[in-house]
C-alpha cells in the first residue's frame, strides 16, 4: 500500500508530543476524553508486581525484588505489615495508586518515612477528597514500597502503533521528561520483524558508560516482556540504578483488555480499576449492572439531570450521531443522557431501560416541556418490533407522569419487523394521549433532533 | 479463475467465490439469497470451514434446495477451490488470529473477512502486516463486513433481503462507501440509496483500534475504480485514519468527490470517561476530535455537511452535480427481484397457510411450560393430581374426581406384578437374559398381552355392558354366551376359586362400595358369578373382569362421562391400557433382578418338552 510522505510527516508530529506519555495528564483533564475498552489503565502496584514476577524470565540481571503493599479502604495495616515484613524495617515511599499522575506536585506523596509516620499519613489521607486537575475523587487506594535514594532518575516507555511498538528511552527522566524531549531516542519495532536486526547499543548515549551494556539489556527484555504481557502501553519514569541493578521508581502501564483469554495466568489477581473521580449515580449502576447481565448492550451515562432532551438511542454508531446533531444544533447544554441499547435486548432489559430514563426525565417538571428521542439506525437483526415491546411497556406505566412533564416523543428506527414497531408506537401515542411522532427509514436517521429542538429554546 | 485477481481495486466481483468459515448457518443463507436475487449464475460460496465436521450442508438457492462442501480445514477446502479467493472468518475472538493466518498462508486466498470482536490489538496488528506483505486485504476484525452491490456480500452485511431491496444493493450504483462502523453500514446504504443512485460498495472496517485494512485503503480502491464516480466515508473521533485520507486529498491521489464526516462531536461536552462503542473512537489530542477533523477534511476539499444530519443532502448535491456534468449517467432501474420468503416467517406473519398433517389434543409443549389437556404442568404438582390425575388428563382429557384418580391408581398398584412365572414376566425374564436391553426386555413382556393374558379388561367390561344393555337377567346372558359358544371374559381363573379366592378380586371390590356412587354393573356381574361358580369352584369373577366392570361403574355413576363417551372407551380398548401400564412396572423390575443377577442365557430343558415329529409318511406330498 502506497502510502504519502506527508503521511509519515504527520506521524512524525504525533511521535514528537507521543500521546501516551500523558496518559495520566490525560485522565485527569479527560473533559473529551472517553474510557477506552480496549486499553486499560492498572495501578502502578500491578505494573510492577507484573514486571518483578515476569521481567527475570527475559533478563538474568534483574533483581528487582517487588517489595510492594497495596492498601485500600478495607486493609488491615497491622495484618499488611505482619505478612510484608519489610513495611516495620525500610524506609517508605507512600502514594496514592489510582490511575493519575503528578501526585508529587498534589503533595500526595510521602517520602522516606518510618512505618508509624506511613500508617499515620495513610489514615490521614484514605479517604480525603481531593481535586487533581479538574476532577473530584476520594483517595482510596495507596502503594507502599522501599524508599530507594537516587540521584540518576532515567525514563522508558513503550507504546504501540498499526505496524509496530515504539520504544523511548531517555538519561533525562523524571518530571524533567517533558522539557528534554529532544534527548529522547526512539526506537521502532517492527510487529512481524520483532527486536531481531534492531541495533539499541550504539543509538544509546555516549554518557551511559558502563551502564549501556545494562540497559540494552533491559529494554530488549522490557519489550519482550510488554510484547507477551499484554500491555499496550508501559512507561518507567523514572526507573534508577541501586546497588548496581536496574529499579523502576515510578511506573505506568495498560493492558490490552482483549489479551485476558491468553494471559489468565500472568494477570491472575489484577484487576482493572475505574477511572479516577468516577463515581455511578444509582441509575447508572443499575444499567451497568444490567449490562454484565446480558450480551446485550446497555449504556447510560447522565449528563444533566435537568435538560429537557432524553435520548434512547439502539446502537453505539449510532448514539454518538444523535448526540453529535443535538450538540451541532447548540443544545448539548440541554442534553440530559448518554447512552445506547443495542445488541438484540430482549423485552424485559429493553422495558427496565426505558423504565430508568422515563423515571429520570419525569422527575422534575419543566415549564417549557420535555423530549424523549428514540432513535436508532435500520438495525441489522435486531427485531424492531421485539424491542419495541418492551419500551411501550414502559411507556404505558409511566402514562400520568409523561403527561405531567409534558414530555413529546420522537421516535425513528429502521431494521427487520420495523413496520409492525413503528404501528405499535403510534397506536401507544393515541391511548396514553401523549404527543407522539414516528418515522421509519424514509426519514433521514437524525431528522427528528431538529423536529423535536425546532420548537424548543435554549 | 475470476477476474478479480487481474485488477487490484476490485475487492469482490459477479464471480467472487468465498469460503465461509464457521458453520453459521444463517448467514451462509444470507448471502446465497442476495447472490439469488443478484440474479448470480452460480452462488458465491464455495465451501464451508467447519473444524468441527466435515460432510455438506443444505441451503436454499431460491425456492430449489442445493448442498455446500463443508471441510474441517482451510487447507483442505483450499486446495478443492483454488477459485476461492476470500474468506468469511466467524471464528470466535480466540481463534479468529490463527484461523486468518492460515487463510492468510493458503496462496488463492486474497481477502479475509474477521466478524469477531474482541481480537487482542497484537494479533490485529500482526494479521494486518502479513496481509500487507503479501498484498492480500484483511476487513476487520470487529466488522459485519462489506459488499459490492449486485456481486457479493460478507455475511450479514446490510441485514434482511427487506432492507437489501429498499436500498437497491441488487445491482450497482456508482457511490463507494467506506466507514468504521458496522452498525451505520446500512443507515449509509439507506441514505446514499436515497440521494444518489446508490452503493456500488460499501465497506466497514471494524471500529477496533487497529484495523486490518484502513479506510484510506479503501478510497484508494475507489478512486481507482472506473465504474465508482464518488466516494462517502464515515469517520470516528480518534486515531489518525482521517488525516491519512486527508493528505491523499492534498496531493490528489483522490480526485473522485469524497462526501465526509467525522462522528464525535459531542464528545467535548461529554464528561470523562463515557464509553463510545468502539475502542478506537477516543481522542488524545484536538487533532483527533471530530470537530478538527471535519474542518480538515473541508479544508483539504471535501464536501463535509454541518452535521449529519445533512449528510444524505451533500450526498445528493454531489450527485447531482456529476449527474449535470455528465459524469453519470441516469441509472435505468433494473426490476426488483424477489426472493422466496421463509415459510417459518411466512406462517408467523399470517401470509401463508397450510393443512396440517395431524392434530393432538391431549397436550402441548411449545410454551413455557407443557400443558395436560390445556393444564399447566405446574398445576397439576399444586393440585396433587398424581398419576391417577394425569392419567385422566392425557387418556380422558378429564379432571377426575379424587377418588376416581385414586381408584386408577389403585388398579395400577393391584397389576404392577404377577411373580415370574405368568407369561408377559417370563417372556420379559427370557430376553433380559437373552442380553437384550431394557426396553427390548420390555417390549417382549408387553406384546405377550392379549386375550389371554392380561388383556381381558376391555372384553369383560364389552360383553358385560352389552348384557346389561339389552336387559339381559344374569341367566339370560351365562345361557346367551354358553349358546354361542364364548367363554365369558373376566370370568374363570387358573388356580383361584371360591375356596381361595382372590385377594385383588376383594381389594378393588371393597375400595368401589366404599367410594363409588354406584356398583351397579359389579352388582350385576356377582349375580353371574354365583351362576358360573356354582358350576365350577374357579369360574370366579377375575381381576380382569373386576376391573373392567368396576371402570364401567366409575364412568356410569361419577358424572364426568356421557354415553357417548363411555361406549368410545369401550369401543377404542382404553382399558387393557390399564393392565400394560401398571403391568410394566412389573417387567421392569423382572428385566433389572436378572440383570442384577447377572443371569445367563435361558435355554428350555430338553426333557421338558414333549418331542413329537410327523412320521415320513405325514409330510409327504400327496397330490
Amino acid at each position: 500500500m502506497p502510502v504519502s510522505l506527508e503521511y509519515f510527516a504527520i506521524r512524525e508530529i504525533f511521535w514528537l508530543f507521543p500521546l501516551e506519555r500523558f496518559v495520566n495528564k490525560k485522565i485527569i483533564e479527560a473533559a473529551k476524553v472517553v474510557l477506552d475498552m480496549a486499553q486499560r489503565g492498572i495501578r502502578e502496584y500491578d505494573a510492577k508486581r507484573l514486571l518483578a514476577r515476569f521481567l527475570p524470565e527475559y533478563l538474568n540481571e534483574f533483581s528487582y525484588n517487588g517489595d510492594l503493599a497495596l492498601v485500600g479502604p478495607e486493609t488491615d495495616l497491622e495484618e499488611l505489615a505482619s505478612t510484608h515484613s519489610w513495611l516495620k524495617t525500610a524506609r517508605l515511599v507512600v502514594k496514592p495508586d489510582q490511575l493519575f499522575g503528578k501526585r508529587g506536585k498534589h503533595g500526595l506523596v510521602l517520602l522516606d518515612a518510618d512505618w508509624d509516620r506511613a500508617k499515620k499519613f495513610l489514615q490521614e489521607n484514605m479517604g480525603a477528597q481531593v481535586a487533581v486537575g479538574g476532577i473530584t475523587g476520594k483517595l482510596s487506594h495507596f502503594l507502599i514500597e522501599p524508599f530507594i535514594p537516587h540521584e540518576e532518575e532515567l525514563y522508558v516507555a513503550i507504546s504501540s502503533d498499526n505496524d509496530g511498538d515504539n520504544i523511548f528511552f531517555s538519561m533525562q527522566g523524571g518530571v524533567f521528561v517533558e522539557e528534554n524531549w529532544d534527548k529522547v531516542i526512539r526506537f521502532h519495532v517492527d510487529v512481524l520483524d520483532g527486536m531481531d536486526g534492531i541495533d539499541i547499543k550504539s543509538r544509546l548515549p555516549e554518557d551511559l558508560g558502563e551502564k549501556s551494556n545494562a540497559i540494552e539489556n533491559f529494554v530488549k527484555a522490557l519489550w519482550r516482556f510488554y510484547a507477551e504481557t499484554g500491555f499496550s502501553y508501559l512507561e518507567i519514569n523514572p526507573f534508577t540504578f541501586h546497588k548496581g541493578y536496574i529499579v523502576p521508581l515510578d511506573m505506568v502501564a495498560k493492558l490490552d483488555d482483549a489479551e485476558e483469554y491468553w494471559q489468565r495466568k500472568r494477570w491472575s489477581g489484577l484487576a482493572f480499576p475505574e477511572p479516577f473521580g468516577r463515581s455511578l449515580s444509582k441509575e447508572e449502576q443499575f444499567i451497568k449492572d444490567l449490562d454484565s447481565k446480558t450480551g446485550a448492550s446497555l449504556k447510560l451515562t447522565i449528563l444533566n439531570p435537568e435538560g429537557r432532551i432524553w435520548t434512547m438511542v439502539a446502537g453505539g454508531g449510532a448514539s454518538v450521531i444523535y448526540a453529535d446533531t443535538i450538540c451541532d444544533l447548540g443544545f448539548a447544554k440541554e442534553m440530559a443522557n448518554y447512552g445506547e441499547y443495542s445488541g438484540d435486548p430482549n423485552t424485559e432489559e429493553t422495558y427496565y431501560y426505558t423504565r430508568t430514563i422515563l423515571d429520570l426525565m419525569t422527575r422534575r417538571i419543566d415549564p417549557r416541556g420535555k423530549m424523549l428521542l428514540i432513535g436508532g439506525a435500520i438495525a441489522n437483526f435486531t427485531d424492531v418490533a421485539k424491542t419495541f415491546k418492551g419500551l411501550v411497556m414502559a411507556l404505558e406505566e409511566y402514562q400520568q407522569k409523561l403527561q405531567d412533564a409534558d414530555v413529546k416523543i420522537y421516535v425513528r428506527r429502521g431494521g427487520p419487523n420495523y413496520e409492525q414497531g413503528l404501528k405499535l408506537m403510534r397506536s401507544v401515542g393515541g391511548r396514553l394521549g401523549v404527543p407522539i411522532e414516528v418515522y421509519g427509514p424514509e426519514t433521514h436517521m437524525t431528522r427528528i433532533v431538529p423536529m423535536a429542538l425546532g420548537g424548543a429554546s435554549v | 479463475m475470476s477476474q478479480t485477481l487481474s485488477k487490484n481495486y476490485v475487492l469482490f466481483d459477479r464471480n467472487t467465490k468465498a469460503f465461509v468459515y464457521g458453520y453459521q448457518t444463517n448467514a451462509i443463507q444470507r448471502m446465497l439469497d442476495f447472490d439469488y436475487i443478484c440474479n448470480r449464475s452460480a452462488p458465491s460460496i464455495s465451501a464451508i470451514i467447519n473444524p468441527s465436521r466435515a460432510g455438506i450442508h443444505k441451503a436454499f438457492w431460491g425456492s430449489k434446495e442445493i448442498i455446500l462442501p463443508m471441510y474441517k480445514s482451510i487447507s483442505l477446502a483450499a486446495k478443492a477451490y483454488p477459485e476461492a479467493d476470500v474468506m468469511v472468518n466467524f471464528a470466535s475472538h480466540r481463534s479468529a488470529f490463527d484461523t486468518t493466518m492460515e487463510a492468510l498462508a493458503e496462496e488463492s486466498i486474497r481477502v479475509v473477512a474477521v466478524i469477531a470482536e474482541g481480537v487482542p490489538e497484537r494479533k490485529s496488528r500482526i494479521m494486518s502486516a502479513t496481509a500487507k506483505k503479501q498484498g492480500k486485504i484483511v476487513l476487520g476484525p470487529a466488522t459485519v463486513g462489506g459488499m459490492t452491490a449486485g456481486a457479493f456480500r460478507i455475511g450479514n452485511t446490510a441485514g434482511t433481503i427487506e432492507n437489501i431491496i429498499a436500498s437497491k444493493l441488487y445491482r450497482p450504483g456508482s457511490v463507494g462507501f467506506v466507514s468504521k462502523s458496522g452498525g451505520m453500514l446500512n443507515e449509509a446504504f439507506n441514505i446514499i440509496s436515497r440521494n444518489s443512485d446508490g452503493i456500488y460498495e460499501g465497506v466497514a472496517i471494524g471500529g477496533d483500534r487497529y484495523p486490518g485494512s484502513t479506510m484510506l485503503d479503501h478510497i484508494l480502491r475507489y478512486e481507482e475504480n472506473p465504474a465508482i464516480k464518488m466516494i462517502a466515508c464515515l469517520g470516528e473521533l480518534g486515531g489518525e485514519d482521517e488525516y491519512r485520507i486527508i493528505s491523499a486529498l492534498k496531493e490528489g491521489k483522490v480526485k473522485k468527490p469524497l462526501v465526509a464526516w467525522v462522528t464525535g462531536t459531542c464528545s467535548p461536552v461529554l464528561p470523562a470517561s463515557v464509553q463510545f462503542g468502539h475502542a478506537g473512537a477516543k481522542a488524545d489530542t484536538h487533532k483527533e476530535t471530530a470537530q478538527a477533523k471535519n474542518d480538515a477534511f473541508r479544508e483539504a476539499g471535501a464536501y463535509v455537511p454541518t452535521s449529519f444530519d445533512g449528510y444524505g443532502d451533500t450526498v445528493r448535491q454531489v450527485y447531482e452535480m456529476l449527474l449535470s456534468q455528465g459524469k453519470v449517467l441516469p441509472l435505468i432501474e433494473p426490476e426488483a427481484p424477489k426472493i422466496p420468503a421463509d415459510y417459518s416467517k411466512a406462517l408467523a406473519s399470517g401470509d401463508i397457510r397450510k393443512p396440517t398433517t395431524f392434530i393432538c389434543t391431549i397436550s402441548d409443549d411449545r410454551g413455557e411450560e407443557v400443558l395436560y389437556a390445556g393444564k399447566k404442568l405446574s398445576a397439576v404438582m399444586e393440585d396433587q393430581m398424581g398419576i391417577g390425575g394425569v392419567i385422566g388428563l392425557l387418556w380422558f382429557k378429564k379432571e377426575l374426581p379424587d377418588y376416581a384418580a385414586r381408584f386408577i391408581e389403585l388398579v395400577l398398584q393391584i397389576v404392577a406384578d404377577h411373580g415370574p412365572a405368568v407369561s408377559g414376566a417370563h417372556n420379559a425374564i427370557v430376553a433380559s437374559c437373552a442380553g437384550k436391553d431394557l426396553i427390548s426386555s420390555l417390549c417382549s413382556g408387553l406384546l405377550t398381552i392379549g386375550p389371554r393374558f392380561g388383556g381381558a379388561i376391555d372384553d369383560a367390561a364389552r360383553e358385560f355392558k352389552h348384557a346389561r344393555d339389552m336387559a339381559m337377567t344374569p341367566e339370560q346372558f351365562v345361557s346367551d354366551m354358553k349358546r354361542k359358544g364364548v367363554n365369558i371374559p373376566g370370568i374363570g381363573h387358573k388356580i383361584k376359586s371360591v375356596k381361595n379366592p382372590d385377594k385383588r378380586v376383594q381389594l378393588l371390590i371393597s375400595f368401589a362400595r366404599a367410594n363409588f356412587p354406584s356398583t351397579e354393573l359389579l352388582n350385576y356381574a356377582l349375580k353371574v358369578e354365583e351362576l358360573t361358580t356354582a358350576k365350577k369352584g374357579n369360574l370366579i369373577l377375575n381381576v380382569d373382569g373386576c376391573i373392567g366392570i368396576l371402570f364401567l361403574d366409575l364412568m356410569t355413576s361419577c358424572g364426568a362421562f356421557s354415553k357417548a363417551e363411555i361406549d368410545e372407551v369401550v369401543r377404542l380398548g382404553y382399558l387393557n391400557g390399564l393392565f400394560a401400564l401398571g403391568r410394566s412396572i412389573g417387567l421392569i423390575g423382572h428385566i433389572l433382578d436378572q440383570k442384577r443377577l447377572g443371569s445367563r442365557l435361558y435355554r428350555h430343558p430338553a426333557e421338558d418338552i414333549a418331542y413329537m415329529m410327523p412320521s415320513q409318511e405325514d409330510i409327504k406330498c400327496r397330490r
